[in-house]
């Protein structure tokens, strides 16, 4: 842990504050897609236990974005 | 191959396409129009004697050895001046210019030692070779009767050649070469008549401001200028034609032998990159490849604190592969992973990401382009298509304006940066943008037009600056983005916000508004104009960001797809572009095709018989988190110091010394190897058979000049893991990797070693459309059709300058020295650089009572070092700058988590620092932080 958050979480709310110029679907959309072409799949499920555990230090766009790629149960 | 002695037509080719007929000794021949008749003769086959003249340079006149007779013209005019005319015909032998040409000589030789069997150039003289063409045969005046300057001193400073006065011819031949090649006018004739000597400005060379690219000593026609390895050794007798292994310009050298030691390297006047130049590391700093720290046999410890225990390769191969299977048994398959090396030919790092995807089973495979030029991969390919610089080397011929951004041509890439400074003398714009004054800000015979110096890390605020003066004052290239790109409108409307304005972005960036709004006009409308980029663009936090940023920029000016413009990275390492090409980034496939692409998948399945994970794998930032938390447990290393070149040393040492099992494969025992548990011996590049490729997309090949030193090449120790691993994997030749890299990649689909071995180099993409390569990209369409304009926000760094930590550092490179300096460190370069220092502006020495040459602390809130200060106004006020070439001074202790939001590229160019006068007592505690215990 770097910087007093998870990687995953300082990661993604680096991710999410680069596209806050955009509208909010377009936003969710481009950082789900990123995240889906560039993390690898240990990452993605940190970040989703993350915010199943209240999501805490969490950018609500990122957190937004991930949901997109939540597997179905 | 015996010695190969390329041909000198003289002077230089002229470009052009009218063309002049002459007649030269009865042999008609037809020329370019302005072609001397000295070249018309020898493209003619007749070599016209010659002293002065060589065809890297300009023609002098000065020696009166190659007088010719021309029909029709009094006198006898020197060939080396005289233009062809039409219908010319010249006579290059005749009882008068034979005559002439002996008088010349004997005044040459009645001043010039006749030492020739004794001397160091025996053989190798062209003083020598033109006695004996004119036929000389007798010394009327005697030999050093009279006045005369064979008792002139030799200055032996330079580390690397010797300068003997007393067999200075005075041609000017070298002085020329420091002006018109090297462009650094570091050598001049002092003095008038029979006093003129050549000159180190007056000094030793050493103490000159010469750079010891050796254009000098290759220009010399006698041996005057030598190499001291000729002169210990003898003259070489074969030659190798291969490539160098520091910069990413990837110059051409013959490697020359004395059987089969290696004398010295000599740049190959057909290398495509070079062209016959070179720089200090490539032409000299050799040395370390037969270094006694080279180790030579594998390795294996049980633990990290115990001793190394020399083991067979059997033995060593073994133990990997057995340990990662383990390993991959109790933690799965995804537990490990593997680093390639952009210092490795392609064929080497081809191998070693087929092992991870193949042979592991998962794409946790990552490369050292991650720490520098990934976000140009992930920019160029968002806006262009694909991740590589548009231009050839040769295309900055054409520019008429030049962007240098982030980088620092003349210390990085010096032979590039010669090229460059030749346009710049004949009249092209320059624009710097950087925060530190480097060299082409101001040097002999160049002058920036504009030094832009910014703040670190607000590189994307500068770009949308320019390109908001561009977009609203009407000087976009409307038919252009009609023809060619996409997403222009939402862009443009985004870029021409008030908030994107120089004058609303003056305090971000600390340039004002009308310097930003000369500078855009400038690049706008200058004629073609040509970006070149370094790490200062990447290895900030919006370094992605900043490339497509760029990218805008020269599509809405329309300077994409010709010759003299473009978007050109300027990569660090010898073969940057071909380590990411090979297929080296977690979620690429060769030839940057996303892992998630099934068909994709399917060829390297059918072709390797085994599946492929669709989803990316662990960058190597990331492979360090989950070290740390404990679900990646084992990483394979090639060439690759990663303690020492990654950031935030502490959280590196802390996952390395994690995991269960590291394996380096080096030359040396480097900072990474206080990890490992397994030492793989590597090959340095005069063992290596493959091919590199250049940061102009060129792929040169690299020749064995000898055999592997560890009786192994690399690409074989990768191969025996994988198959120890139960993966099959076998190659006879290399050239067979290449041939399955042209097999699967379309860009490579027309390269194999025959074609290089033909042709020389090609540039890819090398297939059916264009066989023998593509020097510019995007000419008609871009690689992914139209080019896609991208917004670009800018968004500040989080690494502020507090009241704590008040100053920002920002690293590079200095011109002698090499990356993490493994290579020039075990040089005799370090005469020029011994240690890492860092430079601080007189203001922010003072208020800190620090003096030139002072140790200091540098600390940031991750770590503490400490080195020599170096008070320079180079730098702007508030801003440090510090190399990164010694281990010993660890600027990575320094540098933060902080990276690149796209690509995980560190933030090496913005770290907040304090710098403070070193006491006694904090000095062992810094040096304790500087170089932390292995395990600790």
């Amino acid at each position: 842990m770097s910087g007093g958050l998870p990687p995953h979480v300082r990661l993604a709310n680096e991710i999410a504050i680069q596209f806050t110029h955009l509208s909010r679907a377009d936003a969710e959309s481009r950082i789900a897609k990123h995240l889906h072409d560039f993390w690898e799949p240990r990452m993605v499920r940190a970040l989703l236990a993350h915010i199943d555990t209240g999501g805490a230090d969490l950018d609500p766009l990122a957190a937004a974005a991930a949901e997109q790629l939540r597997q179905p149960a | 191959m015996s010695l190969l002695k390329e041909p000198d037509f003289g002077t230089p080719e002229r470009a052009g396409a009218a063309t002049v007929d002459v007649e030269i000794d009865g042999i008609d021949v037809r020329v370019p129009e302005g072609t001397s008749v000295m070249r018309a003769a020898a493209l003619a086959g007749v070599e016209v004697p010659k002293l002065c003249a060589t065809d890297s340079l300009e023609a002098f006149g000065s020696c009166r050895l190659c007088l010719v007779e021309v029909a029709g013209m009094k006198g006898t005019p020197a060939s080396c001046t005289t233009p062809v005319r039409s219908g010319m015909t010249v006579r290059t032998q005749t009882p008068k210019l034979a005559k002439l040409r002996r008088g010349v000589m004997e005044l040459y030789i009645s001043d010039h030692p006749l030492d020739c069997l004794t001397c160091s150039a025996n053989g190798d003289c062209e003083l020598q070779d033109m006695s004996g063409v004119v036929g000389l045969r007798e010394v009327r005046y005697g030999v050093g009767e009279g006045e005369n300057h064979l008792d002139a001193p030799t200055d032996s400073s330079n580390p690397y050649f010797d300068f003997d006065a007393s067999k200075c011819i005075v041609c000017s031949r070298c002085v020329r070469a420091c002006d018109e090649v090297q462009g650094t006018f570091a050598l001049t004739i002092d003095g008038r008549g029979f006093d003129s000597k050549v000159s180190a400005g007056g000094n030793l060379f050493m103490d000159s401001e010469c750079v010891s690219c050796g254009a000098c000593v290759q220009a010399c026609p006698t041996a005057t200028l030598e190499e001291k390895t000729v002169v210990d050794l003898g003259m070489p007798n074969r030659s190798v034609i291969t490539t160098c292994a520091y910069c990413g310009v990837g110059c051409s050298f013959k490697a020359e032998l004395r059987g089969d030691e290696l004398v010295r390297m000599v740049p190959y006047k057909d290398g495509g990159a070079n062209e016959g130049h070179s720089c200090v590391k490539g032409r000299f700093a050799f040395g370390y490849a037969t270094h006694p720290d080279r180790q030579m046999k594998p390795l294996v410890r049980e633990k990290i604190t115990d001793e190394w225990r020399e083991v067979s390769w059997a033995e060593a191969i073994g133990t990997v592969a057995t340990t990662l299977r383990d390993i991959q048994e109790r933690h799965g398959a995804t537990s490990i992973g593997g680093i390639t090396s952009s210092r490795c030919t392609n064929e080497e790092v081809y191998v070693v990401q087929k092992m991870v995807r193949a042979a592991f089973g998962n794409n946790n495979v990552d490369t050292c382009a991650r720490v520098c030029h990934s976000p140009t991969g992930y920019g160029l390919k968002q806006t262009f298509g694909t991740s590589a610089g548009t231009q050839d080397f040769k295309s900055v011929d054409k520019s008429d304006v030049i962007i240098v951004i982030g980088a620092n041509p003349t210390d990085a890439h010096p032979v590039f940066a010669s090229r460059m400074k030749r346009r710049l003398r004949q009249g092209a714009k320059l624009i710097v943008l950087d925060p530190r004054k480097i060299d082409l800000v101001r040097s002999p015979h160049i002058e920036a037009e504009f030094h832009l110096p910014l703040a670190p890390g607000t590189n994307v605020a500068m770009i949308n600056s320019f390109s908001h003066v561009i977009v609203t004052e009407g000087l976009v290239d409307d038919e252009f983005i009609a023809e060619r790109c996409e997403d222009f409108d939402e862009w443009a409307s985004f870029i021409a916000l008030p908030e994107n304005s120089p004058e609303a972005l003056a305090e971000i960036t600390g340039v004002p508004a009308e310097d930003v709004r000369a500078a855009a006009r400038l690049y706008a409308t200058g004629g073609n104009a040509a970006i070149y980029y370094g790490l200062g663009v990447t290895e900030p936090s919006q370094g992605s960001t900043m490339v497509m940023g760029m990218a805008n920029l020269a599509m809405a000016t329309g300077n994409i797809g010709r010759d003299g413009v473009g978007v050109n990275p300027l990569r660090g390492q010898n073969n940057v572009q071909g380590s990411c090409d090979m297929g080296s980034f977690p979620h690429e496939l060769p030839g940057y095709r996303h892992v998630a692409d099934e068909s994709v998948r399917d060829i390297y399945q059918e072709l390797w018989g085994t599946p492929i994970l669709p989803e990316p794998g662990l960058r190597i930032p990331n492979m360090f988190d989950a070290a740390i938390d404990g679900t990646f447990r084992a990483l394979y290393v090639q060439g690759e110091d990663i303690a020492q070149s990654d950031p935030n040393t502490k959280h590196v040492f802390a996952a390395l010394a994690a995991l269960e099992l590291v394996v380096v494969q080096d030359l040396f025992l480097n900072e990474t190897s206080k990890f490992a548990h397994v030492f793989l011996p590597g090959t340095s590049f005069l063992e290596k058979d493959g091919t590199f490729t250049n940061a102009e997309r060129r792929i040169n090949r690299v020749r064995p000049v000898m055999k592997p030193k560890t009786g192994k090449h690399e690409w074989e120790i990768v191969a025996d893991i994988a198959q120890a691993m139960g993966y099959p994997m076998h190659y006879d030749t290399t050239s067979q990797i290449m041939d399955e890299i042209a097999l699967t990649t379309p860009t490579f689909s027309g390269v194999s070693f025959e074609l290089l071995d033909r042709v020389g180099s090609v540039q890819w993409p090398c297939n059916d459309a264009a066989p023998l390569g593509t020097p510019i990209m995007h000419e008609e369409e871009f690689v992914r059709g139209k080019g896609r304009f991208m917004p670009t926000n800018y968004v500040p760094t989080k690494e502020r300058s507090t009241r704590k930590y008040p100053l920002i550092l920002t690293t590079g490179r200095i011109l002698s020295q090499y990356n993490v300096g493994a290579q020039t460190r075990r040089t005799a370069n370090v005469v020029w650089h011994p240690e890492d220092t860092l430079e601080i502006h007189p203001h922010d020495a003072e208020v800190r009572g620090i003096n030139d040459g002072d140790r200091v602390t540098l600390g940031s809130r991750v770590g503490q070092t400490s080195l020599h200060a170096r008070i320079s106004d180079r730098m702007p006020v508030g801003v440090v700058y510090t190399t990164f070439h010694h281990p010993v001074t660890g600027a990575n202790v320094v540098t933060t988590e902080h990276s690149d939001w796209a690509t995980n590229c560190p933030e090496y160019k913005v770290t907040a620092v304090q710098v403070g006068l070193l006491s006694a007592q904090t000095e062992a505690r810094a040096s304790q932080a500087a170089v932390p215990v292995a395990g600790s």
